[in-house]
């Protein structure tokens, strides 16, 4: 009888995962005892790291592309379609152009988030965002005919991908208006939702001296209610209003509809054990979510999807074999914060240890540019 | 036990910091002005920054309740 292992979602994580796959388990899949197969709603597999690059010209959204079918392992079936629904009672997954369903008998949810800026009246048409190709090439033609005014960076939605980004790209632009000599004709203002200008408490703490630094202006708890795109105005359920002559936001995250029609947990998160990542509904066995999808209250980062697949992995190797499995995920995040157009600091931690950010050096800008360029190595599964 | 009648209740117990004050501001977002959220959360966090963020918000923290494992935080929207 052969086991079927069905990931969906051709991210970093369905990726990773399928490659991982494809090698701890090619005895199996030689002999035909397991089947792997991995579905993507497009035919690319798209690295979204590179999109912070794209406003100030420094990358081409199409280095943040390539084909699945090149990047994933011979041994694993790669299937384009859309899944329309989720059953777990017979498992079995249903897709929305009618093709054969598909059964299962272990299932992995990679399925990632997606933006929802209709949330707030009026920021589809006033707003910019650089968590899109379409979104990072319109503020790329903005920002680099801005010479002066008001830059408002609001961040709408959180959890959101890549925590450290809106940060990031404030430390980018000031640092990039003032080696043209143009900072002084530019304010920046970083709008956040809480009483701090980060989630984590202690990136947090590091990153608001250097903002404060660098003249960039911080209005805290600010949840943005709506945006004017005639008055050039961005309002918050606080009741602060601010003006902007372009504005950035990270616009609202939501995950797919199916995982709440599935019953596997609300706003298209799935919830998980956090240490095993299987998800929790009782009607769903042997089910695993990962990436963004896991609710585990780690950032939706692709570090973290990349060392979750190696859990998950290790988990359904196991399981295909008969042995208890027991490989459980610590909460290890890793990610490299730019501070400028050529620094760039590193944060490193898991459930256990908090973050604490390494001084701001050239040597980290680099290294994170240097991984941009191997991650597609990590992407096959090989680093 | 509080008497006051909840519109909608969020469950945020097992989130981390800020996660339960985000689920909170989310179902304000979405309520109505007069209703009442209830917000449950386990993460000490809360119980400074609901207050803070209620009053920054202009909406009334009407009370707070301390159950044995969590904490449940009664906000009207203004």
């Amino acid at each position: 009888m052969t086991e079927r292992i069905v990931i969906v979602g051709g991210g970093t994580g369905g990726s990773v995962l399928a490659n991982d796959l494809a090698d701890r388990l090619e005895p199996e899949l030689d002999a035909g005892d397991v089947e792997v197969t991995l579905i993507n709603d497009g035919p690319d597999h798209v690295y979204k790291p590179v999109w912070l690059y794209v406003p100030f010209g420094q990358r081409e959204p199409a280095d943040g592309r390539r084909a699945l079918d090149e990047l994933v392992d011979d041994a694993v079936d790669l299937r384009i379609d859309r899944v329309s629904e989720i059953d777990t009672d017979s498992r079995r997954l249903r897709f929305d152009g009618g093709g054969a369903p598909m059964e299962y008998d272990h299932l992995v949810l990679a399925t990632g988030s997606t933006l929802e800026p209709e949330q707030i009246p009026g920021l589809v048409e006033g707003g910019h965002d650089y968590y899109s190709e379409s979104g990072a090439t319109a503020l790329r033609e903005e920002l680099l005919e801005f010479t002066e005014g008001e830059i408002v960076l609001s961040v709408i939605g959180t959890p959101h991908m890549c925590p450290a980004a809106p940060l990031e790209f404030v430390f980018m632009v000031d640092d990039w208006f003032r080696e043209r000599g143009l900072r002084e004709d530019v304010e920046v203002t970083y709008t956040y939702p809480i009483q701090r200008v980060h989630g984590n408490p202690h990136i947090a703490e590091w990153a608001r001296p250097i903002m404060e630094e660098r003249n960039i202006n911080v209005e805290t708890f600010f949840n943005a209610e709506s945006v004017d795109p005639d008055a050039e105005t961005i309002t918050s359920m606080e009741g602060t209003e601010l003006d902007y002559d372009l504005l950035v936001s990270i616009p609202p995250h939501g995950g797919v509809d199916l995982i709440e029609e599935a019953g596997l947990g609300d706003g298209g998160w799935v919830d998980v054990d956090k240490h095993t990542l299987e998800a929790e509904a009782e009607a769903a066995e042997n089910v695993y979510a990962l990436g963004d999808t896991a609710d585990t209250g780690v950032p939706n980062a692709g570090s973290v999807a990349h060392y979750q697949a190696g859990v998950v992995g290790q988990r359904l190797a196991s399981e295909i074999r008969g042995r208890p499995a027991t490989a459980t995920y610590d909460g290890k995040t890793l990610c490299f914060i730019e501070t400028g157009m050529d620094s760039a600091s590193f944060v490193e931690f898991d459930y256990e240890n908090p973050p604490s950010p390494a001084p701001p050096s050239e040597k980290l800008h680099w290294s994170k540019l240097a991984y941009n360029e191997s991650y597609w190595l990590t992407a096959r599964g090989l680093l | 036990m509080t008497e006051i009648e909840p519109d909608n209740t969020v469950d945020a117990r097992g989130a981390a910091c800020p996660g339960p004050l985000m689920d909170l501001i989310g179902a304000i977002r979405g309520a109505e002005s007069g209703d009442v959220v209830r917000l449950l959360s386990d993460s000490e966090g809360s119980l400074t920054d609901v207050p803070e963020w209620a009053e920054e918000a202009g909406n009334e923290l009407l009370a707070v309740e301390e159950l044995d494992d969590h904490n449940a935080f009664y906000v009207e929207k203004a």
